[in-house]
């Protein structure tokens, strides 16, 4: 099986390894080294989609990832990968390739009747539609426009593929590896310089595999390989092919993605899919080359209308010839390359059709001798062809002909020097924007710096790679090749007046010239608001083929200059990126890291539900056979504590161990209360602001020795308390002489609550601590070793009866767990989790997240008589502002529904009886709510105002989210034992 | 972005929390002179010193000069001996 429209020889393609393939069901054939496009066009395959929004059948445009047409769908299931563009996709066997946004076939496309409602999607159609009758919208006109305009379909299931992320750092970064690319990295790399060479192709080469030039007497491929060779033979030096830098970011930092296994027939086990690279670099030599630029003409879309330098690369590079009879329509000397090109592969060129008036003579004559008729002054008006070309129209005459080469000039790749802001500017000889100001650290070289010939591009890349490492410190000089300076002049041609039929700016989103003569006339003159407009360039390609065009065609039409009116600012990424590659491996269960508990396996073998707090895993409550409602196991875990004793991990606090001769000195300017003077073996509640005054976190802080305290915060906090700590006394007082660290993760903390815990307890350490009421009082601390092993006490308590908690290092919490539950066994002890723990501690009126919400002061919450009058502290200042001081600010109260059976949902807004329920008359909310089983009815903690004055008061509790409206009684935010004689026990 | 760390080298920007441009504390002694440190910020166009601190790191404050145009960083130095 041969396909028909492969040369007999030539070409960079293996012969010997044929790949099977299907496209819409069709079997074909292609050699390795085939991309898709060049085995379709191996194979005689010109059509290959229907366009955007007038599905007119689109074929392959270019050669490379600029691609504006050449979109298909790969694969099938969850790895359906649609508008994929078949000239960069690697052909592979068994590869399962659709065309797409065509119904029901390619071939007879229902939606092609869009072409004859082209009024409905004129420029802007997207912002006119919006002002038909409203009514319709949702119902007709929204649906009917999505099915009709369009690309591909996303396969709508998780991707199943894995993705990775690597960092790496270089001396030079070397983006694209043609003629300027490979002299830059030889250059540096010959040095000693550490070098990363990034190829988007899977092969190093560039143009120089697609044409026919010779570098020190050699065949372009053959030198490539030679310098390729030597690259990968030096040891600082590293090759990416299959990898595209897609953006510069700030300080030498480039993203690039790798496909890894993209190209193989199914993903490798143990490698990725795509890899995502953050490279550090140095220096940066941007020789990423040019875009050739279409030119605008009637009927210039029809499939066997070509890019002429892809032409000659399907010829040269994949041996595969697009046509069999070709006319060149060129206003470059370049395009005549292409005519030479197509006679020396066997394909008859009836004519070339130069817009210009006198063409290049050497060239010129070497196509006559080919058979070439020849056409000065003349342009493309129309082509004719039923879904693929058949006829090329030049002001009267025609040609029958199934290929069309078209020649434009060269749109330097200037992307990624202008990511960080750099404008690029008009170079009038190339009529082309080339590199303005690149980032610091990068030099432009090659064709994307508007070095058009080789020679030129050889002796660019070498010189900036030289530099770029001698700036560095290397010596290195610039490597010396001989080539020629080819023929490279260039007229501009925007656009084909008296054209018949469309003509097409930007393929990929069906943006025609009418599109932006309508902007113009509607006043849509900067090429920013052209841009939005007519959705000119906002396709997947990103206007890489057709921005400039339309750009010259609003100046043209607006009476300027094309440097006057610019160009779109490019921002990364240069070309798309799969979100996948961004996420990495940082997706499901491994979207953030999780922090067990040290008693995280005793309780999943105690089959307890766990909650996320924030990284934390945590015990949520541990639900015995028979209960049927969460409810039901809180409630017998609450009262296990109140009438017994519970054991709760509670090592999820932050723990922060201070030291030093001014530790306590610190501790009073962070907290508003003193500790300076607390005893050794003692604890103390504290609360600290930040320097707005509001409340930043509380928590106990025990005195273990005279320069020795540690810090508990609430489980949220523990980073910012730390992050705070560190820049008070690093940033404002680094005088102060103390060390601090994080214990966290040390140390592993149990609360054992309840009134049988003190027996509990002293049953588990024996002799090892006194824990009688005389030995160990309320707010006592103690270090003191257990079996052996470090261990601290706190007589600390949150759910406000007699409790302690035992803290020993993390890697013995498991041991400890165990042994709590085991010496409490006597005594009937529960576990209990975070619900009975919270349910508690709104019993007791203590405040947590939703109190402490950022926007609290010491005073709302209840605590302002604990601010020291004798000291300052960060925030005091502030706290005592006229804003945070007023009488009528929320303080916190807590509430019980007057009907005993009637449930509060946290988040209700307070209301005043009888007042309209609007944001005016809002008094509050909510901030806490649980069912006490102590006090059998449902209770809330909130923030009122004025409220420690309305203590009594009947209020509304109004949900209407959530249908909820209670009223409830005022009360003091102290539910239980408010004298607190269970804790002093 | 990246930022020359005086303890561990040049460090991403990943690195790094940034609380903003050093600021004077607020002066306790007249309410419109707290608010003013407070609330007032320079926001220039230009060079900025700015608190930064090494999370993922040595956990050091960090004074550090960066162009807000260009976020160029021209230095960095530990808080402590900025004298900030
Ligand atoms: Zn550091």
């Amino acid at each position: 099986m041969s396909a028909a429209y492969r040369l007999a020889t030539g070409g960079l393609i293996d012969r010997a390894t044929p790949l099977d393939f299907t496209f819409d069901g069709r079997a074909l054939r292609g050699f390795a080294g085939d991309t898709l496009a060049s085995a379709l066009v191996a194979n005689g395959v010109r059509t290959v989609g229907r366009s955007f929004k007038y599905h007119r059948p689109r074929g392959l445009f270019t050669a490379g990832p600029e691609e504006p047409s050449g979109l298909v769908e790969l694969g099938s299931g969850a790895r359906r990968e649609p508008n994929t563009k078949a000239t960069t996709a690697e052909l592979f066997a068994g590869l399962r390739v659709a065309s797409q946004n065509r119904w029901p076939s390619l071939k007879f496309d229902l939606m092609a009747v869009n072409g004859l409602l082209a009024p409905l999607f004129v420029a802007g159609f997207y912002y006119k539609t919006f002002m038909w009758p409203a009514a319709l919208w949702e119902r007709l006109y929204e649906p009917v426009i999505r099915r009709a305009a369009g690309l591909g379909r996303a396969s709508g299931a998780p991707d199943p593929d894995p993705y990775d992320k690597s960092h790496a750092f270089c001396d030079l970064l070397v983006i694209g590896s043609g003629p300027a690319g490979l002299a830059a990295a030889l250059a540096a790399g010959r040095a000693g310089a550490r070098v990363i060479l990034c190829e988007d192709d899977f092969r190093l080469g560039g143009r120089l595999l697609s044409e026919r030039q010779e570098i020190d007497g050699r065949p372009g491929p053959d030198w490539v390989g030679a310098i390729e060779a030597e690259l990968a033979a030096l040891p600082e030096v590293r090759i990416l092919r299959r990898t595209q830098v897609f953006g510069a970011y700030d300080g030498g930092t480039y993203g690039a993605v790798e496909r890894v296994t993209d190209h193989l027939p199914r993903p490798e086990p143990g490698l990725p899919r795509q890899r995502l690279w953050k490279i550090a670099a140095r220096r940066v030599v941007l020789a990423a080359g040019a875009v050739e630029r279409p030119l605008v003409f009637g009927g210039n879309d029809r499939p066997g209308v070509m890019m002429a330098a892809s032409v000659r690369t399907y010829l040269n590079r994949h041996a595969a010839a697009p046509g069999r009879r070709a006319a060149v329509f060129t206003t470059t000397d370049d395009g005549w390359r292409t005519a030479l090109d197509l006679q020396a592969a066997g394909v008859e060129v009836a004519v070339v059709i130069e817009a210009r008036h006198a063409a290049p003579p050497a060239l010129a004559e070497a196509a006559r001798r080919g058979g070439a008729q020849i056409v000065l002054g003349g342009q493309v008006t129309e082509t004719r062809g039923l879904g693929r070309l058949r006829q090329v129209i030049a002001g009267d005459s025609a040609f029958g002909v199934d290929l069309l080469a078209i020649s434009g000039g060269w749109n330097p790749q200037v992307a990624l020097s202008s990511h960080l802001g750099g404008r690029a500017v008009w170079s009038e000889a190339l009529a082309t924007f080339i590199p303005g100001e690149p980032p610091p650290g990068m030099s432009v070289a090659g064709a994307a710096a508007g070095q058009m010939t080789l020679a030129a591009c050889l002796a660019a890349g070498g010189r900036a790679g030289a530099e770029a490492v001698i700036d560095l410190g290397f010596k290195a000089r610039p490597p010396v090749f001989k080539a020629d300076d080819e023929a490279a002049s260039v007229s501009p041609l925007w656009r084909v007046a008296g054209s018949r039929g469309k003509a097409f700016v930007d393929l990929q989103h069906d943006v025609t010239d009418k599109d932006i003569e309508l902007a113009a006339r509607e006043g849509f003159r900067t090429v920013e608001h052209l841009k939005r407009y007519t959705t000119l360039g906002m396709a997947t390609d990103q206007g890489k083929t057709s921005n400039l065009n339309g750009h010259a065609l609003i100046a043209e039409l607006t009476g300027r200059s094309i440097p006057e009116a610019g160009t779109t600012l490019a921002r990364p990424p240069h070309l798309p990126v799969a979100i996948a590659a961004f996420a990495g491996h940082h997706r499901g269960v491994h979207f953030r890291p999780a922090r067990p508990t040290p008693s995280h396996d005793w309780a999943r073998e105690q089959g307890a539900s766990l909650v996320d707090a924030g990284q934390w895993k945590r015990a949520q409550w541990f639900r015995r056979p028979g209960e049927t409602d969460w409810l039901e196991t809180v409630r017998r875990e609450v009262t296990a504590v109140r009438t017994g004793v519970g054991v709760c991990d509670v090592s999820t606090l932050g723990k922060i161990d201070i030291q030093g001769p001014d530790a306590g000195a610190f501790l009073d300017r962070v907290y508003i209360n003193t500790f300076s003077t607390l005893p050794v073996g003692k604890a103390r509640y504290g609360v600290m602001l930040r320097e707005d005054g509001l409340v930043l976190d509380d928590g106990t802080t025990a005195r273990l020795g005279a320069e020795h305290f540690v810090m508990s915060t609430t489980t949220v906090n523990a980073g910012r308390v730390m992050q705070h700590l560190e820049y008070c006394h690093q940033a404002l007082w680094p005088d102060l002489d103390l060390q601090m660290v994080s214990v966290t993760e040390q140390w592993a903390q149990f609360a054992v609550a309840g009134p049988k815990s003190r027996a509990l307890l002293q049953a588990l350490v024996g002799g090892a601590a006194d824990l009688s009421a005389e030995a160990f009082p309320y707010m006592g601390a103690v270090a003191f070793r257990l079996d052996g092993v470090a261990a601290r006490l706190f007589r600390l308590s949150f759910s406000g009866e007699l409790a302690f908690e035992i803290a020993v290092p993390a890697s013995f919490g498991d041991s400890l767990i165990r042994a709590l539950m085991a010496a409490g066994a006597d005594f009937g002890v529960q576990p209990y989790g975070t619900e009975a723990l919270g349910v508690m501690r709104i019993e007791k009126g203590h405040v947590g997240g939703g109190e402490l919400n950022g926007q609290t002061t010491a005073r709302d919450l209840g605590l302002g008589r604990m601010m020291s009058r004798k000291k300052a502290c960060i925030g005091k200042a502030m706290a005592g502002r006229p804003g945070l001081a007023d009488p009528q600010r929320p303080i916190l109260v807590g509430v019980t529904p007057l009907d005993a059976t009637q449930r509060l949902r946290g988040g209700a807004h307070f209301l005043r009886l009888g007042a309209e329920a609007s944001a005016a008359n809002d008094e509050g909310h909510l901030t806490s709510t649980a069912f006490s089983p102590s006090l059998e009815r449902w209770i809330g903690l909130g923030l009122l105002v004025g409220g420690d004055q309305r203590i009594g008061e009947r209020i509304r509790a109004y949900d209407p989210i959530r249908g909820g409206d209670v009223e409830v009684e005022v009360r003091h935010p102290v539910f239980l034992d408010p004298e607190g004689v269970r804790l002093h026990v | 972005m990246r930022i020359p760390c005086p303890y561990c080298g040049e460090r991403d920007l990943s690195e790094f929390v940034c609380r903003g441009e050093v600021a004077t504390r607020p002066d306790p002694t007249t309410l419109s002179a707290g608010l003013d440190a407070l609330y007032l910020r320079d926001n220039p166009a230009g060079p900025t010193r700015e608190h930064w601190y090494h999370a993922q790191g040595c956990r050091l404050w960090l004074v550090v000069e960066r162009d807000t145009r260009t976020h160029a960083v021209t230095g960095a130095r530990p808080a402590a001996e900025a004298g900030s």
